[in-house]
């Protein structure tokens, strides 16, 4: 297997003022699986769009395919040609069907003018089978879980005579057991001389079953690896042209006085009996798979929803929190869980975003918003955590996953918090960034907030929190000490309870 | 049973028949096969604007123009009908409509694709050149007086009964013609890659174009489709009344726009049935005509439409939002 089904030699793409992707050569052959590795704004986005056929590179690039140079490579030449991406948003249509979702490309590229449901249902069911999932084929897909929804994705890009299937951050919402169910679709698809092509962040998942790893940096290529030469460290280098040292996190024990305590907080069908609390400075981490009840009850603290028994003491009162606007007065901030939809107005710029918890504190007398207090505000937040932008005018939409969590951490962080809840606050970010982040969160513990990160990443809890609790099903189910458990028990433990 | 329950279809229909119920009670006129012959040829306009729209809301845009599309079309016709009426026939009629209407419709598909503006912004001022352009030319003249053979088909009934007293009734070609748009528009909504089409652009153009949809080819659809409704629908406003007025269907879209809403489509795009949105106009049709029925002046219609509109958007965002709650999280063990 050494004939290569696409080549990329010499693309670049410049966008006004900024080069994506300068001279980039890239190859991937039948059946190989391929790992693209690279930064939040290294230019892998530029790649897999040009690719795709949905940007077209600057001329002078030239794509090969099956060895033959292509002259138009429109989005429906790609597919027609046997490439199928798989987008981090999924791309899916919430408006219709599981069935619909999966075989309406094919519907498509058969130039079929007439939609015979049972046909229809049947390419669905087809596509489910190979990878062995049943979903229910009427359910709509903005009524079903993320999983799910990624998994019909998969089962779209599968009705299509697929030849290279690329994966933009495959994992990133999935659980153990499904990542590992989706590696065994991948090393079949290998065998039926499919090719895949993997960005992904969960770079240790993925190595185990690449063949071969290109990194780029900064739009160039710096090298096509082999993945036996590489393990997480080397690749992070690679990726950031620098060594990342990793250490664990430990608070400082100078307080003693719980600022958040919860007793016996239960919310119909979500969580229930759930008691902690949290000291100032210290770094609680809660863990759980996805469906456990965790983003709910983070939920509840912050005031979106109401738990229906227990009591929440804010510094050892009780308090009601039925409102966001009540958990803001209290001094507690919630990064939400999915910051595309949640967390940032997109449309509009870097500053008005990081300002928008604040806007309040910056008006004069008159009540009109002071240009030059917004503008110092601005530019101190984007400096403190520096947030890579080209201006702050820039929309919230055209940065990368890291930059933008940035841009969600620093509007929080905006309102002085006592109390700040971080759901998963480095998913789809890539491990530098992700460093970065932590190093943040770290520095604002020290400086005595506390801190409740949510995160079903092990070691990403492991490494930064004193305490760890795990959720199932709605409970807690077990409280570990970081200092005295061991990394693997944990992981294990979250692992039993699927 | 469930999903019947959780259809926005059924709840407007429910508040159909109870509105019926009222309006029978106080008045059982209103519950005559004569008065729903009658109704369904009234309404046949407003329907067929209403099919259109459902097509342009689906996509996820709007299309405020095609008032002033149907009065260019509408006069057009006139003008023909006025000059060399002998030499057409009511196919012609139709089919000038119809490629006019489509041609306009097409203009505003340009502009909204190409130039990217929202197609509220582009509707509205396309309303204003294609309406301003028609009153200068028309100087606002009324048309009427146009040849036997128009006035006739107008009167054509497929089955004819007779009241108690004689009078006859029955069911109008021009409800036919609506019913027979209304079934080839829901097998294009429906059954075909088209219409799935259009659904998909409404729920994420994103990933419409991604999935390799010709985004062009489906907003141009979309936009003449809506030009030829407003043709075809300016026609059957001429056969109703005999007259082309330049001001007679300008300032209505709202009305349209409220009917297709009504029956469960969004302005969000992406949403939205043939049923729905023609359970919205047979809503609108029955509480106008109750209105009169049971002797309410005719300011009050607006109030009424206006309030019930507002309670049938409401109930269903919050059908919405307690589904969005409703979703299980944990097993209760």
């Amino acid at each position: 297997m050494t004939e290569p089904f696409l080549t990329l030699r010499q693309v670049s793409k410049h966008y006004v003022g900024v080069t994506a992707l300068d001279n980039v050569d890239f190859e991937i052959q039948k059946g190989e699986i391929h790992c693209l590795a690279g930064e939040n704004g290294s230019g892998k986005s530029t790649m897999i769009k040009i690719i795709s056929g949905t940007v077209d590179a600057d001329p002078g690039s030239i794509i090969e395919i099956d060895g033959k140079p292509v002259h138009s490579h429109k989005a429906i030449d790609a597919i027609n040609s046997g490439i199928q991406v798989i987008y981090q948003d999924l791309s899916l249509f919430p408006n219709l069907t599981v069935a619909e979702n999966i075989a309406i490309g094919n519907y498509i590229a058969k130039h079929s003018k007439v939609i015979n449901y049972k046909e229809l249902r049947g390419i669905a069911e087809k596509a489910m089978a190979r990878i062995k999932v049943n979903l229910s084929l009427d359910a709509l897909v903005s009524e079903i879980s993320i999983a799910d929804q990624q998994i019909v994705a998969i089962c779209r890009a599968l009705t299509h005579d697929v030849k290279l299937i690329i994966m933009d951050e495959p994992t990133a919402a999935l659980t153990k057991r499904e990542v590992d169910s989706l590696l065994k679709v991948v090393m079949d698809m290998k065998a039926k001389g499919i090719a895949t092509m993997f960005v992904s962040h969960k770079l240790n998942e993925v190595l185990q079953i690449a063949d071969r790893v290109s990194v780029i940096r900064d739009g160039k290529l710096v090298g096509v690896y082999s993945s036996d030469e590489l393990n997480d460290e080397k690749l992070t280098m690679l990726m950031t042209g620098k060594k990342v040292e990793y250490q664990r996190f430990v608070a400082e024990k100078n307080h003693r006085d719980p600022i958040l305590t919860c007793e016996n907080l239960s919310r119909d069908g979500e969580y229930a009996d759930i008691s902690f609390s949290v000291l100032p400075g210290e770094i609680l981490g809660i863990t759980g798979l996805l469906g456990s009840g965790r983003t709910e009850l983070a939920l509840s603290l912050f005031g979106i929803t109401q738990p229906n028994n227990g009591n929440i003491l804010f510094n050892g009162a009780p308090v009601k929190i039925n409102t966001i606007q009540d958990a803001m007065k209290l001094g507690i901030a919630y990064v939400p869980e999915d910051r595309l939809t949640q967390g940032l107005v997109n449309v509009q710029s870097v500053g008005d975003n990081i300002i928008i918890t604040t806007i309040d504190s910056m008006v004069n007398r008159f009540g009109l918003l002071e240009k030059s207090r917004v503008v110092k505000n601005i530019q101190d937040w984007v400096k403190n955590l520096s947030i890579k932008i080209p201006s702050t005018e820039s929309p919230v939409q055209t940065l990368s996953g890291g930059n933008q969590q940035r841009v969600v951490i620093a509007k929080w962080i905006a309102t002085d918090p006592k109390v700040l809840i971080l759901d998963g606050p480095t998913i789809g970010i890539d491990v530098a960034a992700k460093f970065s982040i932590h190093e943040i969160i770290r520095e604002l513990a020290k400086k005595g907030i506390a801190i409740i990160m949510i995160s079903e990443e092990i070691p990403e809890v492991f490494n930064n929190c004193n305490r760890i609790l795990v959720m199932r099903k709605g409970y807690v189910v077990k409280e570990f000490d970081t200092t005295s458990a061991d990394q693997d028990e944990i992981q294990n433990f979250v692992n039993e309870s699927i | 049973m469930k999903k019947i329950l959780s259809r926005h279809e059924t709840y407007v229909f429910i508040a159909i028949v109870i509105f019926s119920i009222v309006i029978t009670a106080i008045n059982p006129s209103f519950f005559t096969l004569e008065n729903l012959f009658d109704l369904l040829k009234s309404y046949s306009l407003m329907g067929t604007f209403a099919i259109g729209m459902l097509f342009v809301l689906i996509s996820g845009g709007i299309d405020i123009s095609f008032t002033a599309i149907a009065t260019v079309t509408g006069y057009t016709v006139a003008v023909l009908l006025l000059n060399v009426g002998d030499q057409l026939n009511i196919f012609l009629v139709f089919l000038i409509a119809g490629v006019v209407g489509i041609a306009l419709g097409m203009i505003n598909a340009v502009i909204i694709h190409f130039f990217r503006i929202p197609s509220i912004i582009t509707t509205i001022a396309t309303l204003n050149v294609f309406y301003g352009i028609l009153t200068v030319v028309s100087d606002g003249k009324w048309l009427y007086g146009f040849p036997t053979w128009f006035g006739d088909f107008a009167t054509i009934r497929v089955f004819t009964l007779h009241t108690p007293e004689g009078i006859p009734y029955g069911l109008s070609i021009i409800t036919v013609i609506w019913f027979a748009l209304l079934l080839i528009s829901w097998f294009i909504l429906k059954y075909t890659l088209l219409g799935r089409s259009i659904y998909a652009m409404g729920g994420n153009p994103n990933s419409a174009q991604r999935a390799g949809f010709n985004i062009f080819a489906i907003t141009a659809f979309v936009y003449s489709f809506m030009g030829l409704m407003a043709g075809i629908g300016s026609v059957i406003q001429a056969l109703l009344v005999q007259t082309v007025a330049p001001n007679s269907l300008v300032g209505k879209e709202m009305d349209v726009i409220a009917a297709v809403v009504l029956g469960g489509a969004s302005l969000t795009g992406g949403t939205g049935t043939m049923l729905g949105a023609m359970l919205g106009v047979t809503l609108i049709a029955i509480m106008g005509n109750g209105l009169t029925l049971m002797h309410v002046p005719a300011l009050w219609y607006k109030v009424v439409i206006g309030f019930v509109i507002l309670v049938s958007v409401g109930v269903s965002a919050y059908r919405r939002k307690s589904s969005a709650r409703k979703r299980v999280i944990i097993e209760n063990s």
